[in-house]
């Protein structure tokens, strides 16, 4: 028998893919907090242009120089929030940490398929993150061209403020993570299709896994294109190329050297990514929400395979329509009809998972537990965010609202917080397997209730925004005339995005209480059906002790008729 | 069959002591009632003075209209379901897996909606877009760079003159400078009766052709009252045209980010009428010969 | 054991990360030689710029959209400045004879304003290391940039009502011009040198240069239309030395920033 292992290869250097999804969990929970905080920084200054803050010099002297926030500050913030959230949160939370913990157990396996190559991807990430947050503190800062990262504005440092070592140190920050989630990706897709324990065939696995699966396949085939972009940039930072410098610039005066790119090639390049990654980010929630919504409405989902080959459609289509990122960048208005059919067509596939969602819950016995409350949460924001694409998706429409609120808002309602709703489901509802505790009902209830009308505060006035024609990325408004209508609106935006972030606290008090709280829980609190409820609490090393289960069921026989119970395990014959 | 223990473990009886079902349905009517409120009442379009604005409205307002529908009749029906459907000590839920003839009749409907508004969408931009604006257009170029924007008229030959990127001289931009801002070749005879000014100047009533062009970084030429908005991209130049059907003072805004004084990078737009324009036209461009 | 070899390849990307991040691009111009003391029997040179030729007149800049510019008056393009046949703004300089010396820089700031959308004075000298503070006293906001070919390149955002900006130069450089990005027609000069012996012409042509230890001297007069010119000077014990120069109105310039290198390098 082997020693056990240390503390070191138990939790900091482990091979367990349950160490490695809490780690990610953490990973991603600490980002978001750095990420609210810039968000709220950025809504002081929207809110308040002109008002001095010594309090925030005596943190940020080069941001805040005699109390007043600098415009490259609030433009390094936005940048830094934006590539936080999206790549350190909602790409990490909702697959690496939960689809690494909970893919093999729901597939029946003791382990990812590559454990080694699972633990490398992890400390990649870290290390991104270190790289990323690093940029805050170099000389010139963080960078101010956006999480978009346009060149030429990011491709010649002299540019502007931050986009010296700060813009190297995010494209390196992001090559790293981008190379870990390939890496990752390629696990999730072998042990999904190479592991799966006895019975349980592709068309019985959990939604989960079918919404792991297909955000995998989006990210083996959409992050190398990043990375490659990256690259190319700091080429053309530092070793005299000019992929995306297509000659005659001239910053105040001084030329530079360069010829033959072109600026387009990166937008190219970056949304080929960009798009697919969106939907990396709400995937996994849609595939949590109706595993969720299935176990508290006592029902099965309604129309399991509708719900996976509209995931599958949604990966492919994802595919097709970057350039609606693009429809006014010079790129050619022919291609830009061809992308917004597109574009409009892929709302079908997620229509048909919002009528099953409802369907699902039509005739059921609901129970509105805590999880459940954000999956509902989540299918009301996911309509509301996911209808504005429609306006957006038009090609004429676009033009007159891209690069406002408008566009904002919509991202903000669809990521911002129906993805963020679908990673608290997540959290709420497996807390008790991963910690062996259940979260406080109450507190979760509260943090739901403030969480879900404070973003609506927040994020629908944003649309009034846009209409008006705000444009986005504005450190403040103050030389327009025809958005001085606007300023009461941006202070209700910020005291209730305050408001909303407060209430988070809530749930972080929530979250570190019940990791030490006295009551274990339950094996299965929840009297769910899928493999992750067979295991113990928490899962043991291998996750069976050795007890492979055999799989006789679909994953969500709920309210089966002439059933002893109303609900049916996996394992049961 | 009977409700689970779960019911009993986790949820005490839906009865008035659990109102949670119920204030989730309100909140969802609420948010529903309160956004379409709030869209409609705050409708804020700016004032719309081009000739394609009205089309384009027009496809806004009725595709706002389908979405607010959708989105009304979505929430509304969440709301019920959330309400009728919480969980009763006595009635379990329906087992059913799902019913592939509403799914297909849903798919079909939203297919075709989806589809019609992307069709009827397309038009005002091919019009735009696909067309090339009318020889008699009155040429201008807009040139942007961090962080101002500079107009440029071609003078009485109808021509622009070659610029060189080396020559940029910003410190004088006074009328006729050579080679100024944009650095006109000297030279070059076609630039000798080149006007360039810092503000937008345009007849009301005839079409108009500008050239999008950018010194350092990408920039976006944004004019809300004209519902017009289009990068300018370094190393291209990009033609829009329009017609402007209403004199009056209108704000120009960057629409792309460009470092850190985008949101500063304000010019404005000035529509004429056509003898108002000829005089201003002909004044500035005496001014030019005067310099030489 | 892999987890070590993990650890050698994290730790060499992070010092890689670093590296890059932590790069500092400041070389110090460190001059040799013991530190300057006068010894009481320096002399001055004085002279007088004068302008041949018929001066261009002066345009008128076009502030644009700025109100806060519109409003503050002259909007007169000062490159040239002439009086009375005298040209202000040259910037006159000790190119070479100076004895193997430090001298050190005044802690006194060299000031630079920014007044109704100008910089003013367009044209100023100051010493490596002596610091540059640059002033706001217009209701609008500025983005002070000079482009130097030596020195760093730095690129701030000024608001108005926020305190000067204190920054050093480390490298001689003659001159660096310093623009507004939010203002692209404002222009100011600074001359960077490693010593104190530099002047500016002023409004009737004349400048002094005080404190030249006995030696002969290369004086050079630039000017931003005009180019350079030098002067050979002798300067003796406690005595005037006369450095007068010419500039000639019928040399045609064509403006433009040298080119510093690939990207902006």
């Amino acid at each position: 028998m082997t020693a056990p292992p240390g503390f070191i290869r138990k939790y900091i250097f482990s091979l367990d893919h349950k160490v490695i999804g809490v780690q990610y969990f953490f990973l991603a929970l600490a980002a978001a907090l750095i990420g609210m905080l810039m968000s709220l920084l950025i809504r002081l200054r929207l809110a308040w242009p002109q008002k001095r803050w010594p309090w925030l010099e005596l943190i940020f002297p080069q941001g805040f120089r005699d109390g007043l926030m600098q415009p490259e500050f609030y433009l390094a913030m936005v940048t830094m929030h934006g590539t936080l959230m999206i790549f350190m949160v909602l790409t990490v939370a909702p697959q690496s940490a939960f689809g690494n913990y909970f893919l093999p157990i729901q597939l029946g396996t003791r382990e990812m398929a590559f454990p080694v190559i699972n633990l490398s991807s992890f400390w990649m990430t870290f290390l991104s993150l270190g790289v990323l947050i690093a940029a805050l503190f170099v000389e010139g800062g963080a960078p101010i061209g956006g999480w978009t990262f346009y060149p030429p504005l990011s491709a010649v440092p002299s540019a502007g403020p931050g986009q010296g070592p700060g813009a190297d140190l995010w494209l390196v920050s992001i090559g790293i993570f981008c190379f870990a989630s390939f890496l990752g990706s390629i696990n999730m897709i072998v042990t999904t299709l190479r592991r799966r324990t006895k019975g349980m065939s592709l068309l019985r696995m959990p939604l989960t896994c079918w919404g792991w699966f297909t955000t995998a396949m989006i990210a083996l085939l959409s992050f190398p294109i990043l990375f490659a972009a990256a690259l190319m940039l700091l080429a053309d930072r530092h070793l005299g190329t000019s992929f995306f410098n297509p000659g005659g610039l001239s910053f105040s005066g001084r030329p530079i050297a360069g010829d033959g790119g072109s600026p387009l090639l990166w937008q190219h390049l970056f949304w080929f990514f960009g798009h697919p990654e969106v939907y990396l980010a709400i995937l996994p929630g849609m595939g949590v929400v109706s595993h969720i919504l299935a176990n508290f409405a006592r029902k099965p989902v309604f129309g399991y395979r509708a719900m996976v080959l509209a995931m599958l459609a949604i990966g492919v289509f994802g595919f097709l329509i970057w350039g609606h990122h693009m429809f006014i960048s010079g790129m050619n208005p022919r291609i830009a009809i061809a992308f917004s059919m597109l574009t409009l067509v892929i709302g079908v596939p997620s229509a048909i998972k919002t009528f099953n969602w409802l369907g699902t819950l039509w005739g059921a016995s609901l129970h509105l537990t805590t999880p459940m409350l954000f999956a509902i949460g989540f299918i009301s924001l996911f309509i509301s965010g996911g209808l504005t694409g429609l306006v957006l998706g038009q090609t004429a429409l676009d033009m007159v609202f891209h690069d406002t609120y408008f566009v904002t808002g919509h991202f903000h309602l669809i990521m911002g917080v129906a993805a963020v709703f679908g990673i608290f489901a997540a959290t709420y509802y497996w807390f008790p397997k991963m910690f062996a505790r259940m979260m406080n009902e109450q507190l979760g209830k509260l943090h739901f209730w403030l969480t879900f009308i404070g973003v609506y505060t927040i994020f629908v006035p944003f649309h009034v925004l846009g209409i008006a024609g705000h444009p986005r990325r504005y450190a403040d408004t103050l030389k327009y005339e025809y958005l001085r209508s606007l300023d009461s609106l941006h202070v209700l935006i910020t005291i209730a995005a305050f408001v909303t972030v407060a209430a988070q606290l809530i749930f972080l008090i929530n979250f570190f209480r019940s990791l030490f709280a006295d009551q274990r829980a339950a094996d299965n609190p929840w009297d769910g059906t899928t493999l992750e409820w067979f295991t113990a609490t928490p899962p043991v090393r291998d996750n069976f002790s050795g007890k492979m289960p055999v799989v006789y069921r679909e994953p969500y026989e709920y309210s089966v008729p002439g059933a002893a119970r109303d609900f049916l395990m996996q394992t049961e014959p | 069959m009977r409700p689970a223990d779960f019911a009993n473990r986790h949820n005490p009886p839906a009865t008035i002591l659990n109102p949670m079902s119920r204030l989730l349905a309100i909140a969802i009517w609420l948010i529903a009632i309160a956004t379409i409120v709030l869209m409609a009442w705050f409708r804020r379009l700016p004032e719309a003075i081009s000739e394609h604005s009205g089309r384009i409205d027009h496809q806004f307002k009725i595709t706002m209209a389908v979405i607010g529908v959708g989105f009304f009749v979505a929430q509304v029906a969440l709301g019920y379901i959330v309400w009728r459907y919480r969980a009763r000590e006595v009635e379990s839920a329906r087992y059913s897996r799902g019913d592939l003839r509403v799914e297909l009749a849903l798919m079909m409907v939203t297919a075709i909606i989806f589809i019609i508004l992307a069709i009827t969408g397309q038009r005002v931009w091919a019009q735009l877009n696909l067309n090339q604006s009318p020889p008699n257009a009155v040429q201008i170029e807009v040139t942007a760079q961090q962080f101002a924007w500079t107009f440029r008229y071609p003078g009485t030959d109808g021509k622009f003159g070659r610029t060189d990127p080396r020559l940029y001289n910003d410190a004088d931009n006074s009328i006729g400078a050579r080679p100024g801002p944009l650095g006109i070749e000297p030279s070059d005879p076609a630039g000798k009766d080149d006007l360039v000014t810092g503000s937008l100047v345009l007849p009301v009533d005839r079409p108009i052709d500008l050239t999008l062009r950018a010194k350092d970084v990408t920039h976006d030429f944004f004019v809300p009252a004209l519902r017009l908005k289009h990068d300018a991209v370094p190393g291209m130049k990009i033609h829009v045209h329009f017609k402007a059907l209403k004199e009056g003072r209108y704000e120009i805004a960057c629409a792309e980010l460009c470092g850190q004084l985008h949101h500063q990078m304000r010019a404005m737009l000035e529509v004429k009428s056509q003898i108002d324009y000829d005089k201003w036209l002909n004044e500035q461009i005496g001014k030019v010969n005067n310099r030489r | 054991m892999f987890s070590k070899r993990v650890v050698v390849l994290c730790g060499l990307i992070l010092m890689v990360a670093i590296g890059v991040g932590c790069g500092n691009k400041e070389g110090a111009s460190v001059p040799a030689g013991p530190l300057w003391k006068p010894s009481g029997n320096e002399g001055n040179i004085t002279g007088v710029i004068a302008f041949s030729g018929s001066a261009p007149a002066p345009g008128k800049i076009e502030m644009g959209d700025d109100p806060a510019c519109q409003k503050l008056g002259d909007a007169t393009l000062d490159d040239v400045i002439v009086h009375d046949g005298k040209l202000q703004n040259v910037f006159i300089f000790v190119k070479s004879g100076l004895p193997k010396a430090v001298f050190p820089a005044p802690a006194t700031e060299s000031v630079l304003d920014q007044k109704g959308c100008k910089y003013v004075p367009r044209v100023l000298g100051i010493q490596t290391g002596q610091p540059l503070k640059v002033v706001n006293s217009d209701a609008t906001d500025h983005n002070i940039h000079p482009v130097p070919k030596e020195n760093n390149e730095w690129n701030q955002s000024q608001m108005s009502g926020q305190g000067p900006i204190i920054r050093k130069f480390t490298k001689e450089e003659v001159m660096v011009p310093v623009k507004c990005n939010k203002h692209p027609w404002m222009l100011a000069w600074v001359g960077v040198l490693s010593h104190p012996f530099y002047a500016v012409s002023g409004a009737d042509g004349s400048f002094t240069i005080k404190g030249l230890p006995p030696g002969e001297y290369e004086l050079e007069a630039w000017h931003e239309k005009y180019g350079s010119q030098t002067l050979k000077v002798t300067v003796k014990e406690k005595a005037d030395a006369k450095a007068d120069f010419t500039f000639d109105g019928a040399t045609t310039s064509v403006y433009f920033f040298p080119e510093k290198g690939a990207q902006g390098k």
